[in-house]
């Protein structure tokens, strides 16, 4: 496996695909838990986390278990159940043995089997794999984890931007929502910027 | 039955639209929405799921135990997916290709799990089923809108039948993500402004979170505010 593949995998997850800002998936809390930093950035440790421990999973079941035996049709049922035992087995774990761990992270665990950012980094590597044989495995899940990074970037950058804008006073009919919203899309705006950036780095 | 099922329908088109007064389902409102075809789509599987498990749990309510309900909810919307995947597939090729991962993506959608959780476990087959009907059509409202004015602005068309273009220059960023953002927070902000409260959310909460009552997080706070 060429290292520069997966380093080209890797940054284009974070910065030309981000899941949140070029994908919209995982907006609820994206929205909902970017209002303070250390919130931010807890949920998005519990995102990368799942999201890579339920791509190691599903692929393989995936793989070697559903399309051999013609099943691959049954993958959304599949897919979605393994997720959410994974989440209630990490969580149970969590709280057996690493308290602190658990006190920090495991409470937003139960949100995450509902966040389509989980869902979509397990479909949508199957999706890149079938396009391209050399994206395998590894490839997976280096994609998933630059996914939860590409997560993790774009909620702590909007903390920051909404810390700011709790500050600021905008006009009457935007309060609230929508205005967080229009901020969300200047930073998607910013996020254009880096189209191309990874082919010219590597390339 | 306190409400009349008529209330139950409209109650979903404009007082508590899941989309523009409840927020949630925002994932598919902004993936989908840049162009009118696609907002119709999407919105017509998502409807369909949603009066059919509606009613299936409904139905099932009380086989259901009471811990593992949320499981068994996920599992019944993700067979009703599966069936509008294959349907989509074999009818609506287009479509299907437009929505790409979204369409699977419809198990997630809060709106579902949320109708299930707050009404249809604790309602009657018939007023669930009209439930499911009523928010399934203001969530395709919603859409409806998003789409029609990201695809008149973005690509001078709506429904593929050229209406600007030859007035102006379509504005493309309203078709990249951040137009949708930006389309989203002015639509949240007029529904806020013609609601009965008169103001646009002040931004997402625990409430309408489909998870709420299960939520770890509450039940924590819950405990801290006993101990006191």
């Amino acid at each position: 496996m060429d290292l520069k593949f997966l380093v080209g995998i890797f940054l284009a997850a974070i910065l030309t695909e981000n899941y949140v800002l070029n994908k919209f998936l995982g907006i609820c809390p994206f929205l909902g838990v970017s209002k303070k930093l250390d919130t931010a950035f807890g949920m998005s440790c519990a995102v990368t986390v799942v999201m890579v421990i339920a791509t190691a999973v599903t692929w393989p079941i995936y793989t070697y278990v559903l399309v051999p035996l013609g099943l691959d049709y049954l993958q959304t049922i599949v897919f979605i159940l393994v997720i959410a035992a994974l989440v209630q087995l990490l969580e149970i774990a969590l709280h057996r043995y690493m308290p602190p761990l658990y006190n920090s992270l495991g409470i937003y665990l139960p949100l995450i089997t509902t966040n389509c950012a989980v869902l979509g980094v397990t479909m949508l590597v199957l999706e890149k794999g079938a396009a391209d044989p050399n994206f395998g495995y590894v490839a997976s899940l280096v994609n998933a984890f630059g996914a939860g990074i590409g997560f993790l970037v774009a909620m702590v950058i909007f903390a920051g931007v909404r810390e700011r804008l709790e500050l600021s006073d905008p006009p009457k009919f935007l309060k609230g929502l929508p205005i967080t919203l229009i901020a969300a899309s200047l930073v998607a705006v910013s996020f254009l910027g880096f189209n191309g950036l990874v082919d010219g780095l590597l390339g | 039955m306190a409400k009349s099922l008529k209330q139950e329908f409209t109650k979903g088109i404009i007082k508590e639209n899941p989309v523009l007064r409840l927020v949630l389902g925002t994932c598919a409102t902004l993936a989908v929405t840049t162009a009118a075809v696609n907002a119709i789509g999407m919105g017509a599987a998502t409807t369909f799921v949603l009066v059919c498990s509606n009613a299936v749990i409904s139905a099932m309510k009380n086989i259901i135990p009471d811990k593992v309900r949320i499981p068994a909810f996920i599992t019944i919307i993700a067979g009703f997916v599966t069936i509008v995947q294959m349907i989509v597939k074999a009818f609506f090729p287009a479509l299907d290709s437009a929505l790409g991962v979204f369409l699977p993506l419809i198990v997630v959608n809060c709106i579902i799990l949320g109708r299930a959780e707050m009404f249809a476990s604790r309602n009657r087959v018939v007023p669930s089923i009209v439930d499911g009907l009523g928010m399934g059509v203001g969530f395709t409202a919603a859409l409806l809108a998003m789409g029609i004015i990201r695809e008149l602005l973005g690509a001078g068309t709506v429904f593929g039948l050229p209406i600007l273009s030859n007035f102006m220059d379509p504005i493309i960023i309203f078709l990249l993500p951040p137009g949708g953002f930006f389309v989203f927070g002015i639509l949240i902000a007029v529904a806020g402004k013609l609601s009965e409260e008169g103001h646009a959310p002040e931004a997402m909460s625990c409430a309408t979170c489909p998870l709420n009552a299960s939520c770890t997080k509450r039940a924590e706070k819950e405990k801290a505010k006993e101990g006191r």
